[in-house]
């Protein structure tokens, strides 16, 4: 909300400078984003007689003024391409060193040989237009045509020596959208009266109700309606002040009808409309639901069709106005206009929102309207500017309205109490400091010793309970009275991580102790990357946002491994050597689609890395690290992924459950991301795991009988695998605790098609220890099954 | 005999005052040392001539040889103990290595920016009694908003731009969705944080579409805002410097009344005023606010007996001001040179 400091002093005495009243604004709940000095890019720009005027000796187009500036010098010389200046004008004066709008710099210099000591400006160098001073749109230079003193800082004199506040308005103050919402909590800020607004104004002998009719079928949808007729109409310029007050609030000034109804938009926060009566047929204005299919085209030449949901003022036949987004083209104000039908109505804010949002059309009014508008101050508004009509000399005014609904606001009373209001704040603020407050903030109070009766101001919808009446306090008390405590009458509770929760933490760090890092990636996808990963069937039972930013973030991830993988593409495009990347995130899995029931969010880790030295095993160690700190066993099935190379992919099994997958990126993917290095990655269900990670740690005495290692060596086929080869040995003898093969050998004296395999086998003795004899039955016996069961021989 | 004995002394004793004749090497004294005391060294050789001395001087004779062998095993033992120390410190001095080669390690991975300070809050507040709570983030409209005092087309919903999947359910655009959550199954006292992504339809150097909130919820009896403002205080002095101080200031909410938004002083500065701050020497960090009677009555809880406050925060921005990174994008380009810059 832009509020000026000049239409701020109409209706307060603000003896404080702009600054000051920022900080006091900022803490009472007002934030001003920006406080804009109004004409910041003029400077040393001063009002000047021009006393004589002489043609230039060596150029026709050129004159030679002297400028009587006062006390900035009586006899300044500059010379001026201009030709509507004569001597005895009252200029602005750009003197050397000034600056000038967009940052222009005005120098002392020669023109042809002529000293010009500054420049005589136009309206467009001073960055104003005829809103802002009459004349100030002339091509040529501005001459002045009010008598001010000479060497007064032109800012004072086209209404740039001003401040606009540009504050943040919470959306539970939508009183405060406007100048005089604004001015009333400037005075209470500073503890000054606030003058009252003009609302007075003389009537016709004729009225409103026999000129038209007014009836308001959606009650619902529009609390209260007031009309009110104007004849007699002169359509013509608005007057300077109210032009320049427009142009400070960004608005263009169009005419008188119009910019009274958006000047009492600024001023009061209450959208205006007005009719022209020329057009409304049947003499009839109804407030109802537009039918199914009517149209409407607004204003800005936009045509919609409309439905039930949508609120219309119509006449006898058609829809005239969109109610609170916009007026129709058919109904506007021209400059032939004679009679109007003025409007201040309150709309039920959700319905002007959602049709807003329904036809994307926006407008400041709906915007207003969408805030909310308190009832009373429509009743307020029309008054205004019905006085403004009459200020302006522009019409003849009804002598009866219409005014439908609640044309009676019962104020609202809260009954509380100083201690329930020191209970909240946890303070005790002085009776008689919360009664100040309140009574600056316009509410009526009513003590009776601890007891408060609080009569909550008419536009004050946002106030219903004490909490309101304590916030409003302790905003004006200062929140610098609120001393920390340290939950004093709170129970002591046991917080920290669950066990669970703790897990988790565990996961990520045995994963860190490997040299992976962290990696946060969006929650959400696009169609692009399910190609990418050659798994576009996955996409149907996405779940899908309805309004995403754009099509690259529009899907819930089933998967984490396209965030991964290009997370690792990134990095090498880089030109980083290596990575070593986990995340732990959620994906997302419908039950069904459309959503009725809460999806899974499933917690998955991704792992991803590259670099010297990294093969698949290495990734296999990121899962096995995660296995060994949850004290569970995976074992991996060769398998195939879409987006994995067909012979280096491996399933993670845990007992009969796949809880994940990892292998090398498939080098044709890799190839169309012009990928050089070789990629892993992988994921795990951390859900699943989680559930079966070990549970409570328990002492296990240590063996009292060393153990025995041995090494193995075998040929084998080629088929074999290290797990069947592992499997089989564990069977064979229940003493063998560890089994790790430390190296396969392949050559012409092992044979074609076949690997030498050495194993190194623990033995772990149980009751009693396990002698060389012993050791040599285990073996024997080992080498005998893993003859019988995988064909493979001693070496 | 006597003699021979006498001879060979004065030679050992000679040999001795010059180092065993200046044997450097173990190798070297061995050889000397084989001259007199080996097989057929000169002292065994005396042991061997006991045969040709009379009967009445062998006892004597022997018992010279004895001493002599006694003296030139004690002779050549000294040498080579020092001899032993000389070569172990020749040894040890030519072991010299370059210490400032490289180490071999397996380095460690990072945690992420936002999960040490999500892991630094959770610390923090876990110390004062907080549990942690996990909501959903594809949520339904009345968590996110209606339970929250913001019921359809309010304006306050414009305070957020919100993801929609379908007409009920959305992507969470705040953390105090987990407030309802929490209030609905525990009863008070409560004490919870309620960490997790948020979504926003927004984009630029200062907001991702995606981002973490860390919600905190205090439901007891005759709680208030002093005891808000005492934790945020406590919260600052040990997520900041010791110095940080907390500035409440009046804000809206609708699930909160009063409502506060918290600034700190600015730790780059101290307060005085730089780039960080704007000059102000104060930063937004967390919006909070003495729990709604509405919502706790949404909950179950009687208002009239219990109250609360709640407070939410970016995490994304608490890593911003707390490691000084200048635009949010660079936390989720996880570029491993950024990543590795954060040990927790």
């Amino acid at each position: 909300m832009k509020a000026p400091l000049s239409w701020l002093k109409d209706y307060v005495d603000i003896d404080v400078t702009a600054q000051e009243l920022t900080e006091k604004l900022f803490s009472c709940g007002l934030e001003v984003e920006e406080l804009i000095y109004v004409g910041a890019e003029i400077d040393r720009c001063v009002v000047g007689r021009i006393e004589h005027i002489e043609k230039h000796p060596d150029a026709d187009k050129l004159k030679i003024c002297k400028l009587n500036c006062g006390g900035f010098g009586s006899d300044i010389q500059i010379v001026t391409g201009a030709d509507n200046v004569k001597e005895g004008d009252l200029v602005p004066v750009a003197l050397d060193g000034s600056s000038l709008h967009n940052g222009v710099k005005i120098k002392k210099g020669k023109l042809r040989g002529v000293e010009s000591c500054g420049m005589l400006c136009s309206g467009e160098e001073l960055g104003i237009n005829d809103d802002w001073y009459e004349g100030a749109e002339v091509n040529g230079i501005l001459i002045l045509h009010d008598d001010v003193p000479l060497g007064t800082d032109i800012k004072k004199v086209v209404g740039l020596d001003d401040y606009i506040f540009d504050i943040a308005v919470t959306a539970n103050r939508p009183d405060c959208q406007s100048v005089y919402g604004l001015a009333r909590e400037v005075a209470a800020v500073l503890g000054k009266t606030l003058a009252p607004l003009d609302l007075g104004y003389k009537t016709g002998e004729f009225g409103t109700c026999d000129r038209v009719s007014v009836t308001v079928e959606a009650s619902d949808l529009c609390p209260r309606y007031i009309a009110h007729y104007v004849r007699d109409l002169k359509i013509e310029k608005s007057p300077q002040w109210l032009r320049r007050r427009l142009a400070l609030c960004g608005l263009r000034s169009i005419n008188n009808v119009v910019d009274i109804t958006n000047f009492v938009l600024l001023e009061l926060g209450q959208p205006m409309h007005a009719f022209d009566l020329a057009h409304v047929e049947g003499s009839k204005i109804c407030v109802r639901r537009a039918k199914d299919g009517e149209k409407i085209t607004t204003l800005d030449e936009k045509e919609f069709t409309l439905t039930g949901e949508n609120l219309v003022i119509a006449d006898g036949e058609k829809p005239v106005a969109l109610a609170g987004v916009m007026g129709g083209l058919n109904s506007g104000i021209s400059e032939d206009t004679k009679e109007v039908l003025f409007e201040s109505a309150k709309f039920e804010r959700a319905n002007i929102r959602r049709t807003s949002r329904k036809l994307g059309q926006k407008s400041d009014s709906s915007a207003r309207f969408e805030k909310g508008v308190d009832a009373y101050t429509t009743g307020i508004a029309i008054n205004r500017a019905l006085d403004l009509i009459e200020e302006l000399g522009c019409g003849k005014i009804a002598k009866d309205r219409f005014d439908i609904g609640m044309t009676k606001i019962e104020p609202k009373t809260v009954k509380t109490s100083v201690s329930q209001i020191d209970a909240i704040l946890g303070i005790e603020v002085p009776k008689a400091d919360i009664c100040d407050i309140l009574k600056r903030l316009n509410f009526s109070v009513t003590a009776k010793g601890d007891a408060l009766t609080v009569t909550v101001p008419a536009y004050r919808e946002d106030v219903d309970g004490y909490p309101d009446i304590a916030e409003e306090v302790i905003r004006m008390y200062g929140y610098d009275h609120i001393e920390g405590t340290f939950l004093k009458s709170a129970a002591v509770t046991n917080g920290g991580l669950s066990a669970q929760q703790r897990l988790e933490e565990r996961a990520k760090a045995a994963l860190r102790g490997q040299g992976y890092c962290e990696i946060i990636t969006y929650s959400f996808i696009s169609r692009k990357d399910y190609e990418l990963i050659r798994m576009e069937d996955a996409l149907a039972g996405a779940i899908r946002i309805r309004n995403p930013i754009g099509e690259d973030m529009s899907v819930m991830r089933t998967t984490l491994a396209p965030s991964m993988l290009s997370t690792l593409v990134r990095n090498v495009r880089r030109g980083n050597e290596a990575a070593r990347l986990f995340e732990l995130a959620r994906i997302y899995l419908a039950k069904e689609l459309p959503l009725s029931q809460d999806p899974e969010e499933r917690k998955t880790i991704a792992v991803g890395l590259y670099g010297a030295g990294e093969d698949f095993f290495s990734a296999k160690g990121a899962f096995e690290a995660v296995a060994d700190e949850f004290g569970l066993h995976f074992t991996y099935v060769p398998a195939q992924k879409p987006f994995l190379h067909p012979g280096k992919t491996a399933e993670v099994m845990l007992g009969s459950v796949c809880v994940g997958y990892l292998g090398e990126l498939a080098p044709d993917i890799a190839e169309e991301l012009s990928v050089e290095t070789a990629l892993y990655l992988g994921e795990l269900d951390y859900a699943a795991i989680e559930k079966c990670a070990g549970g409570a740690l328990k002492y296990q005495p240590l063996p009292k009988f060393a153990e025995v290692r041995r090494d193995l060596a075998l040929v084998a086929s080629e088929e074999v695998t290290c797990a069947q080869a592992e499997q089989v040995i564990r069977e064979s003898c229940k003493y063998v605790t560890r089994v790790h093969l430390f190296d396969v050998y392949r050559s012409a004296q092992v044979g074609e098609g076949k690997k030498s395999m050495a194993f190194s086998l623990t033995f772990t003795p149980h009751e009693k220890a396990i002698a060389p004899e012993d050791a040599d039955g285990y073996i024997r016996r080992i080498v005998k099954s893993l003859r019988e069961k995988l064909g493979m021989e001693l070496r | 005999m006597k003699e021979q004995i006498e001879s060979i002394r004065k030679e050992l004793d000679e040999l001795a005052a010059k180092d065993m004749a200046g044997a450097a090497t173990s190798r070297e004294l061995y050889e000397l040392k084989m001259e007199y005391l080996g097989k057929t060294g000169k002292i065994s050789a005396l042991s061997k001539g006991m045969r040709d001395v009379s009967a009445e001087e062998r006892p004597e004779m022997g018992k010279l040889v004895g001493q002599l062998r006694a003296r030139a095993e004690e002779l050549f033992d000294a040498c080579e103990k020092t001899l032993k120390k000389r070569e172990l410190s020749q040894k040890i001095a030519s072991e010299k290595i370059d210490v400032t080669m490289p180490a071999r390690f397996a380095e460690t991975g990072s945690v992420h920016p936002v999960s040490l300070v999500k892991q630094e809050l959770i610390d923090i507040f876990a110390g004062m009694g907080f549990d942690v709570f996990e909501g959903p983030e594809i949520e339904r409209d009345y968590y996110n908003f209606q339970a929250l005092n913001i019921p359809a087309d309010h304006p306050a919903r414009d305070m957020q731009d919100t993801f929609f999947i379908t007409g009920e359910y959305l992507l969470r655009s705040q953390t105090s969705s987990g407030q309802i959550r929490v209030m609905e199954q525990k009863k008070p006292p409560i004490k919870v944080l309620s960490p997790g992504r948020v979504y926003r339809s927004d984009s630029d150097a200062t907001h991702s579409p995606m981002f973490h909130q860390m919600e905190g919820l205090v439901v007891d009896k005759g709680i208030t805002l002093n005891d808000l403002k005492g934790m945020l205080d406590e919260f600052a002095r040990r997520m900041f410097t010791s110095e940080t101080k907390t500035r409440l200031r009046p804000s809206y909410f609708p699930f909160t009344e009063p409502s506060v938004e918290v600034d700190l002083s600015c730790s780059a500065c101290g307060g005085k005023g730089c780039r960080i701050c704007k000059g102000t020497g104060w930063i937004e960090v967390l919006g909070a606010g003495v729990v709604n009677r509405r919502v706790l009555e949404n909950c179950g809880i009687d208002p009239d007996e219990y109250t609360g406050f709640a407070f939410g925060m970016g995490l994304e921005r608490i890593a911003m001001i707390k490691y000084g990174i200048g635009d949010i994008r660079l936390l989720f380009e996880n570029d491993v040179r950024f990543l590795k810059q954060f040990k927790g």
